[in-house]
């Protein structure tokens, strides 16, 4: 597909065929490598999935979920805990921009590299750990509930914040910069009065991108304790009430189902 | 400036030092105050809670114990080894999803309907690409996670559930993305196939497979490169793997073993990272 997309006249000659050959043969040798590496390396019970026992063990669990669980007292903690999930994935998202907007005018390319080159591996370490492992890791610090996970999606958010604010400063044009700078505006007023309103739109969709993808990690995060549906659907699958799981299972996925029609049609009004 | 000035020469020039636009800016700060509120009340957001004397004492001596990290041999060895089961759970995981996607994407996309030719496709097989996607949608609505959670009630703790979350929430992303790829493709030579009456594996070879061999195999490799770092997130749930082993370690506060994972996993995730950088790069 790409080949036929020639750039150049250097291009339109025929490619080193062994060497490109090879190197795909390579490639794929190594990879099916690899997959019969795992599959043989790892002990999977494939025969106790598809053993008679397991097949009924199975149905016997699918079979508790019904039927969910849908008394006024359960419902009630159920909305609750969705409300919560929203509010964690709100909060950590708008703490995550603020911070990510800090760290990013010492990471973006503009400033010096005695500064950059820290905060970068700082936001590449923030970025690298999963939310999840930052909730489990906070839990020491902030204890059970909603605060952990709160704190767990700024951190991770903060690293992807920040790495994209960085480049979206590095991209505003810099005219008005120096024009304000020429004035003799202050480089906070240059920032506030140049360098912002120029990536603002940029910010606010990236902001609200990670948004969306928080509302779906804030609803799982709760497994390791740190609030909202997932610590309920932990904690009701723990004591094994399986109309009560099924109840947050539902809502987890209609939450979810819901985030993502409200983000295509955003992006259809958005666009059109 | 010069312009506003000379439109209203009754009133004193404004002040170079006033922001024109104070008052919404200040309007849209107390509002988001006001909006703010309810979700730190609603998250229990009390920051100050982690500077009490107890709670700061057992952070700074599980904290402490990151230095140094841990680096027995015994404990070495352990860690790669879990390493290794976490790459395998992924790959696993990825390599059974490719199996489950691709007949799933090539029922799903119209790009192979035979009914359409002549125009509006057929009933039939309308509902039934739409009930191949609406399980496609089910299958990655439902978080891997929750997945992992549920299998790990029925075949027990151990990289079976991982594998098997990973490959049922990937199969349906892959489907659906490799269904919108094909539908990318250029349609004539498709069409010009099916319409001679070839049938529709063979269209699907001859015709989008070449067009789209480079981007479903980047997209494939993009996925793997997500599933590692996903499977070691569902270790926390005992799904196998340097997840299981951080958890464990994490839950005995044990900061030097936690350190040195954590270190391992940003390395393993920037090794696949750029692995899977590189095979998409020269793929194009």
């Amino acid at each position: 597909m790409s080949q036929d997309r020639g750039v150049g006249p250097m291009d339109s000659l025929p490619p080193g065929l062994i060497e490109l050959r090879a190197r795909a043969a390579w490639v794929t040798l190594a990879a099916l490598v690899l997959v019969f590496a795992s599959f043989w390396s790892l002990d999977l019970h494939w025969r106790e999935l598809w053993s008679r026992e397991s097949a009924a063990a199975m149905a016997r669990f699918l079979a508790e979920f019904f039927p969910p669980d849908t008394s006024a007292a359960f419902v009630r903690r159920v909305a609750k805990a969705t409300g919560e999930t929203l509010a964690m994935s709100a909060l950590g998202t708008l703490l995550a921009a603020l911070c990510g907007l800090l760290l990013a005018l010492p990471a973006a390319r503009t400033h010096s590299a005695r500064w950059r080159v820290p905060t970068r591996m700082l936001l590449n370490a923030l970025r690298a750990i999963p939310e999840l492992v930052w909730a489990s890791l906070l839990l020491i610090a902030a204890g059970l509930g909603p605060m952990a996970g709160t704190l767990a999606l700024a951190l991770h958010t903060t690293g992807v914040l920040g790495r994209l604010f960085a480049e979206a400063i590095e991209n505003a044009a810099p005219g008005p910069g120096f024009a304000l700078r020429a004035q003799g505006a202050r480089p906070a007023q240059v920032f506030l009065y140049a360098t912002l309103p120029q990536a603002a739109p940029q910010l606010l969709s990236y902001t609200l991108y990670r948004w969306e993808n928080n509302i779906r990690a804030a609803a799982i995060l709760g497994v390791v304790g740190a609030g909202g549906l997932g610590q309920l659907l932990f904690y009701h699958m723990g004591l094994f009430q399986m109309a009560r799981t099924a109840t947050v299972l539902l809502a987890m996925l209609a939450l979810v189902l819901a985030v993502d029609g409200a983000s295509y049609w955003a992006r259809r009004a958005m666009t059109r | 400036m010069a312009i506003g000035s000379g439109t209203g020469l009754a009133g004193a020039p404004p002040s170079p030092d006033r922001d024109p636009a104070w008052g919404g800016r200040l309007a849209w700060l107390l509002a988001s105050i006001l909006l703010l509120w309810p979700l730190l009340v609603m998250t229990e957001f009390r920051p100050w809670q982690m500077l009490d004397a107890r709670s700061l004492h057992v952070t700074a001596r599980f904290v402490g114990g990151f230095l140094p990290p841990a680096v027995s041999l015994e404990f070495l060895a352990r860690v790669a080894r879990e390493t290794w089961r976490t790459v395998a759970i992924a790959t696993a995981g990825v390599a059974l999803a490719l199996l489950l996607a691709t007949p799933l994407a090539l029922v799903a996309t119209t790009a192979l309907s035979v009914s359409s030719l002549a125009g509006r496709m057929a009933l039939l097989p309308f509902l039934v690409r739409q009930a191949t996607r609406a399980a496609m949608v089910a299958l990655r609505t439902v978080p891997e996670l929750v997945w992992a959670l549920v299998f790990v009630r029925v075949v027990g703790l151990g990289p079976t559930s991982g594998v098997l979350a990973i490959a049922l929430t990937y199969g349906g992303m892959l489907g659906k993305v490799f269904a919108e790829i094909l539908e990318s493709c250029e349609a004539h030579p498709t069409r010009t196939l099916l319409a001679n009456g070839s049938g529709r594996l063979q269209a699907f070879f001859y015709g989008l497979l070449p067009q789209a061999a480079p981007e479903l195999t980047s997209y494939a490799i993009y996925r793997w490169e997500c599933a590692i770092r996903s499977s070691v997130v569902l270790g926390f749930v005992g799904a196998g793997g340097l997840g299981q082993e951080m958890d464990s370690s994490l839950k005995m506060l044990a900061g030097n073993e936690v350190a040195t994972m954590l270190l391992v996993f940003i390395a393993l995730v920037a090794l696949a990272d750029g692995l899977s950088a590189w095979l998409r790069r020269s793929l194009r």
